[in-house]
This record gives structure tokens, sequence and C-alpha cells, in this order.
């Protein structure tokens, strides 16, 4: 595992040519939404990246983002990140553990000391330390002594994002995200309920190969994956735009794949990259598969006031609220209709005149 | 479709109002195609980027066609690349070595890039050809 | 707070708030008037006051020549902008939606990109009716707070809404809580404002057809 080694020639060493290479360089600049052209540039950046140590902690997460990253997909390309990068540390993938796992991490932070990568995913329970350890060290604490060194931090998935299951309500364990503890290194979100694998492979790619963080936006995710809502991407979208919309899940309008806006589609909130990339090879993603959009890369997705309920939909009883309104206000207006009319007799019992104060009121 | 399993039974219809990007690009690579012959400008497009929905991307290719070349390359998996029925269109397809889609490209241009033998390839030949021989010479 | 809190806050207790202040303002406003009544009119019948009145209610709708010579900017204007709220409101598809939610009717909604150019005729129009105001001596004379202050969340809607629907500038779920939040200013705004016309016009037009067909005679 040498680490001097650039990408180039790590693989020229396995064998690979240069044809290889190149199409490698152009799954790459695919997976990382770049266009064509910039695959000799691409090309050229990953010849000279020298592979950079990655540190991958899992807090309170349900592993689903490990799972969606190795389980699917491409693994000759994946499987070449990783091979291009070294997993100095993932306590669900290592073979080591327990005193011998945290001392490779440690070692690791020490020889890289201001260069690897933080991998995070999962949140950190802040109600008490003890809710999460591993090897007897809270979440809290390792991130904080984890981070010192790094870079760069990833939060992968909505949990090391923004908080994400366990930050919903009432959040029993006080979980809180990434960037509510590291203030001070560059941390990109890639949130996602798991994220897309390519999005997970593509912001490493970036990272491999051009040494930078992508841009982000204003929620520190990056924009070639987030940058485009759910929504504008659609290939529904004619359907909500002709007012065309599934009223179940089994009626004409869902078997004809009409717009799934009135079952609570989360697609005009929702900025993430299913609608172009899709998940498992390009085969499918949820609006396709007939399922609204839930909006799993937004910040407290779980609290967004139903999966099932439209967005332009009230999430309060305003019916209930309307007709006790109707009620309260009619009385209120019977009463002061009486009141009018009793100072209106009583003002022409005693031929009171009209003044012009009186035309004036409105203003 | 190597990915394609099960969707193949399944009623999916390219039928009524999708999302239209067919005709575009169809459009696109008939300018592409004019500015290769213009001034021998190479267009790629990738159409992992366009949103196509299911049956689409079918049609895409459907219209494309097949034309007089194929050719099969292996380097980390293999890829598949064919000359549409429109000379100068080129698709295409990288798998890996589970056969699944990694990447999806339509080239414009006289030959693609990648069938052509890079430099340091040739320089790696030249290399491999000059030990060969020299072994040759060597046995005699 | 995080951009989901505050588009469900707004979709939640704001709306429910907002609602209440406008049902219950607009119902106080209508019954006062229904109560305070009518003068009795001692005369003989000569014709229908219910048929005159129900009438009216749709003449009024098509302005007499002599106005229409002497407001021809701001009745065409104003019927531009008055039709154009009708579309974006009442047929456009998230709309309907909500209606149906709350009143459980609805209606076929007009295709999104007709909308959507209503829209900017209707800002357009809008814009017309102020410069109208600012510019014509009379109007700027007779125009007090309450008067910008009712263009202003009449418009506000209309822009945030464009604004949310093409997603530039905030986040989406930013966008829609602003275009929802100046929905309930205009909904608090509109009992105690000029803007409770849209409920009263009815009854005013039909006192006035009412007391014109009593007596026989065209209103």
């Amino acid at each position: 595992m040498s680490k001097d080694r650039t990408l180039g020639e790590t693989l020229r060493q396995q064998g690979i040519s240069r044809r290889g290479f190149l199409k490698f360089c152009a799954a790459t600049a695919s997976m990382m939404a770049l266009p064509p052209s910039m695959v000799p540039a691409i090309a050229a950046a990953l010849e000279k990246a020298r592979r950079p140590s990655v540190i991958w902690l899992s807090f309170q997460e349900c592993t689903g983002c490990t799972e969606s990253l190795t389980r699917s997909h491409s693994p000759t390309v994946e499987g070449l990140i990783f091979d291009a990068i070294s997993l100095d540390y993932h306590h669900t993938l290592q073979a080591a553990s327990g005193a011998a796992a945290e001392a490779a991490r440690e070692a690791a932070m020490e020889e890289n000391h201001g260069k690897y990568i933080l991998v995070v995913d999962g949140s950190i329970p802040t109600a008490n330390p003890g809710y999460s350890t591993i090897a007897g060290i809270s979440n809290k604490d390792m991130l904080l002594d984890t981070a010192q060194g790094a870079a760069a931090i990833v939060s992968v998935g909505s949990c090391a994002a923004f908080g994400g299951i366990p930050h919903a309500n009432p959040n029993p364990t006080g979980a809180v995200a990434v960037s509510d503890l590291v203030k001070d290194k560059p941390i990109i979100n890639v949130p996602g309920c798991p994220p897309m694998p390519v999005v997970i492979t593509g912001v490493l790619a970036h990272l491999l190969t051009f040494g930078t963080i992508p841009d982000l936006d204003a929620l520190g995710r990056p924009k070639a994956f987030y940058g485009k809502s759910i929504h504008d991407r659609c290939y529904r979208r004619p359907f909500y735009d002709k007012g065309l919309f599934a009223e179940t899940f089994d009626d004409e309008g869902a078997k004809k794949g009409w717009c799934l806006y009135k079952l609570g589609c989360k697609g005009p909130t929702t900025y993430n990259a299913c609608a172009t990339t899709k998940w498992n090879e390009g085969t499918s993603f949820p609006i396709e598969a007939g399922h609204p959009c839930l909006g799993c890369s937004e910040p407290d997705f779980w609290d967004g006031g139903g999966f099932y309920k439209a967005i332009s939909t009230p999430t309060g009883d305003v019916g209930r609220a309307a007709v006790y309104a109707v009620g309260a206000g009619a009385a209120a207006g019977i009463a002061l209709g009486a009141m009018n009319r009793a100072k209106h007799s009583r003002a022409e019992k005693a031929h009171e005149k009209v003044t012009i104060d009186d035309l004036d009121k409105e203003k | 479709m190597a990915h394609m399993t099960d969707a193949e039974t399944l009623p999916v219809t390219a039928g009524e109002s999708l999302t239209y990007n067919v005709q575009p690009l169809l459009h696109e690579i008939r300018h592409a195609l004019a500015k290769l012959l213009d001034d021998g400008g190479h267009t790629v497009i990738d159409l992992r980027s366009i949103p196509l929905a299911p049956g689409e991307e079918d049609r895409l290719l459907e219209t494309l066609g097949r034309g007089e070349i194929v050719a099969q390359l292996s380097a980390l998996g293999p890829s598949e690349i064919l000359e549409t029925r429109f000379p100068g269109v080129w698709l295409i397809t990288h798998y890996n070595n589970d056969n699944e889609v990694i990447g999806r490209f339509i080239e414009v241009c006289r030959l693609p890039r990648i069938l052509q033998a890079p430099d340091e390839d040739i320089r790696e030949a030249i290399e491999n050809l000059e030990a060969q021989l020299a072994l040759q010479t060597g046995e005699r | 707070m995080s951009e989901t809190e505050f588009l469900l806050w707004v979709r939640g207790p704001a709306l429910q708030g907002a609602t209440i202040i406008f049902v219950l303002g607009m119902a106080v406003r209508i019954l006062e008037i229904l109560v305070l009544g009518r003068k009795r009119d001692l005369a003989e019948a000569r014709g229908s006051a219910v048929a005159g009145g129900l009438r009216t209610i749709f003449t009024r709708s098509v302005p007499d020549k002599g106005t229409f010579k002497r407001s021809t900017y701001t009745l065409v204007a104003g019927y531009i902008f008055h039709i154009g709220l009708f579309i974006t409101i009442l047929l456009f598809a998230p709309h309907i939606l909500l209606i149906d939610e709350v009143l459980g009717v609805s209606w076929p909604a007009l295709p999104t990109t007709v909308v959507d150019a209503t829209t900017v005729v209707t800002i357009l129009a809008l814009l017309a009716v102020l410069v109208h105001r600012l510019k014509d001596p009379v109007q700027r004379f007779l125009s007090h707070f309450q008067d910008y202050l009712v263009w202003l969340v009449t418009i506000l809607p209309l822009i945030t809404g464009y604004i949310a629907f093409h997603r530039v500038g905030l986040p989406a779920p930013t966008l829609i809580a602003i275009h929802i939040l100046s929905v309930e200013l205009l909904m608090v705004a509109f009992p105690f404002t000029k803007l409770a016309h849209a409920f009263t016009l009815f009854i005013a037009r039909y006192y006035n057809g009412a007391i014109s067909g009593y007596r026989g005679v065209n209103s």
C-alpha cells in the first residue's frame, strides 16, 4: 500500500493500459457529473494524484450509507477509487477490531496529519455521550479528536449531514450533525437516506482528482449533484405541468405514470441527483417506481409534514380553525351589528346629522 | 441492455408525453455532424447527464440503430463501440466486469479516441517488441 | 430554524392563525353589514327587488360607456389583474389541491405554463396600476397608506409565487415558505382593509340592484 506512487503509476502497475485508464476517466467524469470535454483534464490530474489517507468514522447510523456504497454499482470504478485511496480505518469494513483498530487509526492520523480525509456517517448524540461509543470513546470525542488533523470532512448521509432520523422529533439522544460540532474544517455534506452511491464516490473522486473541495451550495452539498431539484429533472414533469395527477397508488393515473404531487411528492423542494443518475446502475428511482419522493436529502425531512401530504396542503387543521372562526365571527358580527343599530336609532332619535368626520372614518 | 432484468417483462411504454428529450438530442447530434464536416469538431454527449424516462433511452438507441462497425474493448471490463446507422455517430457503452453499465456516450467524430492507440501504449509496445526481438535474436 | 422547520411552521400554526383572523374578521364585517339592514322602502313595489339585485351582481361587471371613456387605463389594467388573479389563484394545480384538502372541492387546472405566463401579465398590470396611482393627480391626492399597503400585499404573493415556481435565488423550501407567508399576510390584512370588497361587493351590488328593481328601474 505505497502511498508515494501516483494513481497513474498504480494503475499501470496493475496492468491497466492507457485505453483502460481513459475508460476509467470517462466513467469517473460521468460519475462526477462533469462534461466529457473535461476527460483530458481529469486524466492529467489523476495521473499525478497521490493516494490520500481516508479515515471513516461511523456513529449513530444504520450502516445504510456504507451499504449503499459497497453493495452497488460498478465495482471496477469504485474499486479503483478505493484502491486509489488508502482506507485506513472503517470499523464496519475493516478486519481488525478493538484496540488494534484504534491503534491503526491513531497511527494513520499521526502519519498524515493535516492531509487525511475524514468521512463520517451517522449523527452524534450529545444528550449523553454514553449513548454511542466506539472502543469506549464517545462519538463526540472521537469526532473532535479526529477532525483536528483532517484536511476535509465528508459527512455521508442525512444523519451526519443534518442529524437524520435520530434528530427527528423528539430527538431523545440529542443527535446533532457533524457541522454542528466541527466549525473549523471544510465540510462537504453528502445527504440522502442513503445518499446515491455515485455521489459518495464522485465526491471522493473529486477530492482525489483535483485535491480541492467541490463547489458547495448553501447547505454544504456539492452543487454538481445537488444543484437541481428532483422536480426540475423529473420525467413526470409534463404531467405536473398539464395538471394530471395520480390520486391514489393504484388508480388509472398512477398506472399511466402521472405526477405524484398529490400523493405527497417532495420533489419540488428536494435537491438531489436521483432523477437523472437514478439508482441501481441507472435502473430507476422512487418516482419512477411509483412512490413520491420523500425529500431524504433535505434537513428534517422526517418531520417534514408527512410523506403523503402534498407540499401545498396545510399541516395543521385549518378546516376546524375556520369553522370555529366563523362561529366566533358570526357571534361578534351580530353583536356589533346590534350595537351599530342601537347607535343608529339613538342618533336618529336625537336628530344627529351626518358629519364629515363620519364619512372620513376610512382614513 | 445488460442491466435490465424484470423490467423487460413489465409493460413500460415510451408512449405518450415524457421528457421530450429524445428529439432535442437527435437535433444536437445532427448539428454535431455538420460541425464535424465543417471544422472537424469532435462532440461527446454523456447520456447519463440527460433525464430520460423509462423507454426513452431505448427509443433513442433504436433510432440510432447499428451501422457497419462494432468494436469490442477489453479494459477494466468490456466496452462496446459501435457506429450507428448514421456514419460519424458512434455509441460507446462501458461495462464493468459484472456487465453493469458504468457509462454510455454518444461521440460524433471520424473515429472515437478510445479506439486510437495512445502514445503511452505505443511506447510500451515498442519496448515489448524490442524485448521480443532481442529474445529471438538471442535464441539464434 | 432549518428550512424544513420554517416551511412546516408556515404550513401549520401560521396558516391556522391567519385563517382564524381572516374568517373571523370577514364574518364580523359581513354580518355587521347584514345586521345593520336597509331602510324600508314604504312606496309600492313597481318591480322585483330580488331579481334586480341578483341581476345587478352580474351586470355591474360590465362598465358603462361613460365610465369606460373616463377611466380607460384604470379599468383595463384593473380587469387584467383581477382576471389574472383569478387564473393564478384558482386555476393552478397546487392551489386547487390546497382548496380540495381544506374544502373538499376541486376542479380541472390550466397547464402550469399558461398560469406562469398569466402571473407575469398580472404583475405587470399591477405595476401599471401603481404607476397610475402615483402619477395621476386625483388618484395621488386620494391615496393613503392603506391603498399602498393593499397593493403590496396583493402583488407579493404573485412575485413570491413566481420566484418559488422557478426556484431561483434561495433553496426551494425557503422560497415556498416565503410565498405561503406572503399569502398569510394577505389573509390577515383582508378584513381590516378595502380588500374586503372581494366579499362585500356582492352585498353592495345586490342592495343597489334591489333598490332600483323595487322601483322598477334599471340599475
